[in-house]
């Protein structure tokens, strides 16, 4: 137990550091990198707390996808010149006072509440969602979430299809003058405009085609 | 030490949750940090209910952690397609340029 108590103290002071270096990092190349690194300490801590499969889960989608996909946006969009300019503004620096309070307000609001918790005495858990010591983590979760979670595990799928489809339509760019080929324009070609059919050509004169 | 329980991973995610919201209230920078903000506040969230879930031997945490993620993946990839457009429209992504609704 008291190696959990080390590690859960270690990978969460990691998670805090990386958090703050994310928003507060002079590059945002850095900030995606420390981002990547809160990602992969939580994961650490979901696979410490016995929850595997969301652990893996978070690595393949978030340092897998997300993260590289923040990383391609913030190389392609070339914002490196654009230095950090955290609390010097020229205009309307106002509102960093405003959104430390508001920031102060949210955290001790959430800790009176964590504070404050306790379990409903009469607390009973539902049969079918208890997740069993002898069968594994990914085992239960998938006996649940392809039965009593279907409708709701494919319409997360619609929404990554949309998701997709609207980032191709939003991204998409028809360049002018890029001769490509229009798959339309062949098939529809007719016989008659393609060919010309010409009757009496003298042997041997041969035919002009600008005529 | 004492033992790790629930109050512990609920303060990790209260503290994950505000260095989020402080990030978005003090970007002076491009809009993407922003958007990381926004993946660390539903990393937060993805905490409470993973350790909620652990701590209460309910699986049904978990399932919503999973939603979590794909909703969360398919924000990224909007708001980094519109950021993308943003940018070849009007060529900076800067938070204090961006004013055209004058909002």
């Amino acid at each position: 137990m008291i190696a959990h108590t080390i590690f859960f103290y270690i990978f969460s002071i990691i998670a805090i550091i990386s958090a703050i270096m994310v928003t507060a990092s002079k590059n945002t190349v850095h900030s995606v990198f420390f981002l990547i690194l809160d990602f992969i300490s939580i994961s650490c801590l979901f696979i410490m707390i016995g929850a595997e499969f969301l652990g893996m889960i978070m690595l393949i989608v978030y340092v897998g996808a997300v993260a590289v996909l923040f990383l391609f946006v913030v190389m392609m969009l070339n914002v490196a010149q654009q230095k950090n300019q955290w609390f010097i503004s020229k205009s309307s620096s106002n509102h960093i006072p405003i959104g430390l309070v508001i920031s102060a307000l949210i955290f001790f609001e959430l800790i009176i509440v964590i504070g404050g918790w306790k379990y409903k005495p009469d607390l009973v858990q539902k049969e079918n969602l208890y997740s069993s010591s002898e069968i594994t983590n990914t085992h239960s979760l998938g006996q649940v979430l392809y039965t009593d979670y279907i409708h709701i595990f494919q319409i997360s799928g619609m929404i990554l299809l949309i998701a997709m489809i609207g980032a191709i339509v939003l991204t998409f760019r028809q360049r002018e003058g890029v001769k490509t080929q229009s798959y339309i324009k062949q098939i529809s070609r007719e016989r008659s405009e393609g060919v010309e059919v010409l009757n009496n050509v003298a042997f041997r004169k041969g035919v002009k085609i600008d005529e | 030490m004492s033992e790790i329980g629930l109050g512990h991973y609920l303060t990790l995610g209260a503290v994950i949750f505000t260095i989020g919201i402080v990030g978005i209230f003090l970007n002076r920078k491009n809009i993407i940090v922003i958007l990381m903000s926004i993946e660390l506040i539903l990393l937060a969230v993805n905490i409470n209910l993973v350790s909620f879930s652990i701590f209460l031997n309910d699986l049904s945490g978990q399932i919503f952690t999973l939603f979590i993620l794909t909703v969360a993946a398919a924000e990224a990839a909007i708001g980094l397609a519109i950021i993308v457009v943003y940018y070849r429209n009007s060529g900076t992504i800067r938070v204090e340029e961006i004013d055209k609704l004058k909002g």
